[in-house]
């Protein structure tokens, strides 16, 4: 299968501090491709610079898409003709509009969508309790409820690529469980996903290939099934379990 | 009855006031800018009126249908030329930029128009009135006003709660950058909202000059009320603001019925009132949670 996103050689810097040092890596169609790495390895980072949110220092981000067979270059865009262009960001703390309804937070998803299965009943077939909900301010609910709908209203822009920043965060693992229970149906019309995860085994068994980064560089890739429980560890924290 | 009468002439009054301070209050909601040449502006807008008016013979309502989207494409081209940049800079550098523009503006009518002040005739209509009893009469073109003022603030309202882009400037005014990332480009959103507050306070402007008259400095005055009523009414709320400068119209003509020298004192004493023991406004935004 073709590739869908891809990364190339990608450097951004925080000021003095080199965030991401030449990062490369693909995303096929309908692929999920994991992220993971200690605090602070870069993660996010990676995340705002593919969404736009981020300048890059070096390095290219490139949208493959039908007979775009070169590719479309989006190192410099901003984030709103990213979005156009099908990338899409689940931001870290979700970043729901407080003052919006729950309906309307989903609205603003589709303000510049793209062609594609996902709409409003599609969103509400996917969590069934968003409905009863709908007319609530998106700042009363739970933090599970608004990762839900920050993630609904990502989808229904019908993006190629759905980029999730850190799912997990703050979440009880039941809501944990019931938020990545619903990637495979993402998956299954087509969204390719490259998500970050601090939690590296729920990273493991929803991905189907991992990049570890350690301090801005990608120190381990594979697929979750031939990595060994200590190569991860080694490549997570930067030391070998005995080496010192 | 002459209380009734004042009463219902500062209902009159207040519905332009309310006009005119809508913009700033949409200026101020979606992107936390200030507006100090909001009153030049809509000066300037009655002046260009009255020379194309001079120059060309059209009447006030054609006058106002080629200014107010005149105005509004000028003021999208502000936002995007000028405040959007600036800013880039933080809370005090539009501050600034719009006081420049206030100064300029200011000047330039002085330079061209002279300290004069000038009025528009409104026609037939600013002389008919409405005779309620033997004391009560009520201006057609007052009436006019306020129904023209109701109409703009619903019709705005309308736009904000309902239309897609309306949402998506509420949406900017929660989260600029998440905005972005649903694919709305803030500059343009923010152009969008001037645009509209341009367009508002270029129809005020008119409708001041039609009313009474306008000079070149009658801009921070006009501005000091349209504060007032944004603030009595509570902040971003449209139909605060339309209770707002009612308001501050019914204070400032049931004292000027008492002593025409307390008319502007009572206005602002009210809006100190207001500030002291509702500072959120008399019909603030709904909270939120």
């Amino acid at each position: 299968m073709s590739t869908l996103l891809q990364i190339e050689g990608l450097t951004v810097r925080h000021g003095q501090l080199v965030a991401l040092r030449d990062v490369s890596l693909t995303v096929d169609p309908g692929q999920v491709v994991a992220v993971i790495g200690a605090n602070g390895a870069g993660k996010s980072t990676l995340l705002e610079t593919v969404a736009g949110l981020l300048p890059a220092e070096r390095g290219r981000v490139l949208l493959y898409g039908g007979k775009d067979v070169d590719g479309t270059d989006v190192t410099r865009l901003p984030a709103h003709r990213r979005l156009r262009a099908g990338i899409a960001l689940v931001p870290e703390g979700r970043r729901l509009f407080p003052s919006l309804t729950v309906r309307e937070n989903l609205l603003t998803g589709q303000y510049r969508k793209r062609p594609g299965p996902w709409d409003l009943p599609a969103a509400f077939e996917l969590f069934p309790w968003l409905p009863e909900r709908a007319n609530q301010r998106a700042s009363a609910l739970s933090g599970g409820e608004q990762q839900a709908v920050a993630l609904a209203r990502a989808l229904l822009g019908n993006p190629r690529v759905l980029l999730l920043d850190e799912l997990s965060l703050g979440l009880a693992p039941v809501v944990i469980a019931a938020v990545y229970r619903t990637l495979p149906r993402i998956v299954a019309q087509g969204t390719a996903v490259l998500l970050v995860e601090q939690d590296v085994s729920l990273a493991l068994r929803s991905a189907d290939h991992v990049h570890c980064l350690l301090e801005g560089r990608i120190q381990l890739s594979g697929a979750p099934a031939a990595l060994t429980a200590e190569e991860i560890e080694a490549a997570y924290f930067g030391v070998l379990r005995g080496a010192s | 009855m002459i209380w009734v009468d004042a009463i219902l002439q500062g209902v009159l009054a207040g519905g332009l006031y309310a006009l005119f301070a809508c913009g700033l209050s949409l200026m101020f909601g979606v992107m936390r800018i200030v507006n100090l040449a909001h009153g030049d502006f809509a000066v300037l807008a009655a002046f260009l009126a009255y020379s194309l008016i001079s120059t060309t013979g059209v009447n006030l309502l054609w006058a106002a249908v080629l200014t107010v989207p005149v105005f509004a494409v000028f003021g999208y081209l502000v936002q995007r030329g000028l405040l959007n940049r600036a800013m880039n800079g933080g809370a005090l550098p539009p501050l600034l930029a719009t006081f420049g523009l206030s100064v300029l503006i200011q000047n330039s009518l002085l330079q061209g128009y002279t300290a004069d002040s000038r009025a528009l005739s409104p026609g037939r209509i600013g002389t008919a009135s409405l005779q309620i009893s033997s004391q009560i009469s009520l201006s057609y073109l007052e009436l006019l006003i306020l129904g023209l003022a109701v109409l703009v603030l619903g019709g705005l309202e309308f736009y904000l709660s309902r239309g897609r882009t309306g949402r998506m400037l509420r949406a900017a005014s929660d989260d600029p950058q998440a905005a972005g990332l649903v694919g709305g480009d803030p500059r343009h959103l923010y152009g969008i909202a001037t645009a509209l507050a341009f367009g508002t306070l270029a129809l005020a402007g008119l409708l001041f000059a039609a009313r009474s008259s306008v000079s070149p400095s009658s801009g921070p005055s006009e501005l000091l009320f349209g504060f007032e009523a944004v603030v009595i009414g509570g902040l971003g709320s449209l139909w605060g603001t339309l209770l707002g400068g009612i308001a501050l119209g019914v204070a400032q003509n049931v004292a000027g019925q008492a002593n025409p020298a307390y008319t502007l004192l009572a206005g602002h004493l009210l809006f100190l009132l207001v500030l002291i023991l509702r500072p959120e406004g008399l019909l603030p935004r709904r909270r939120l949670a």
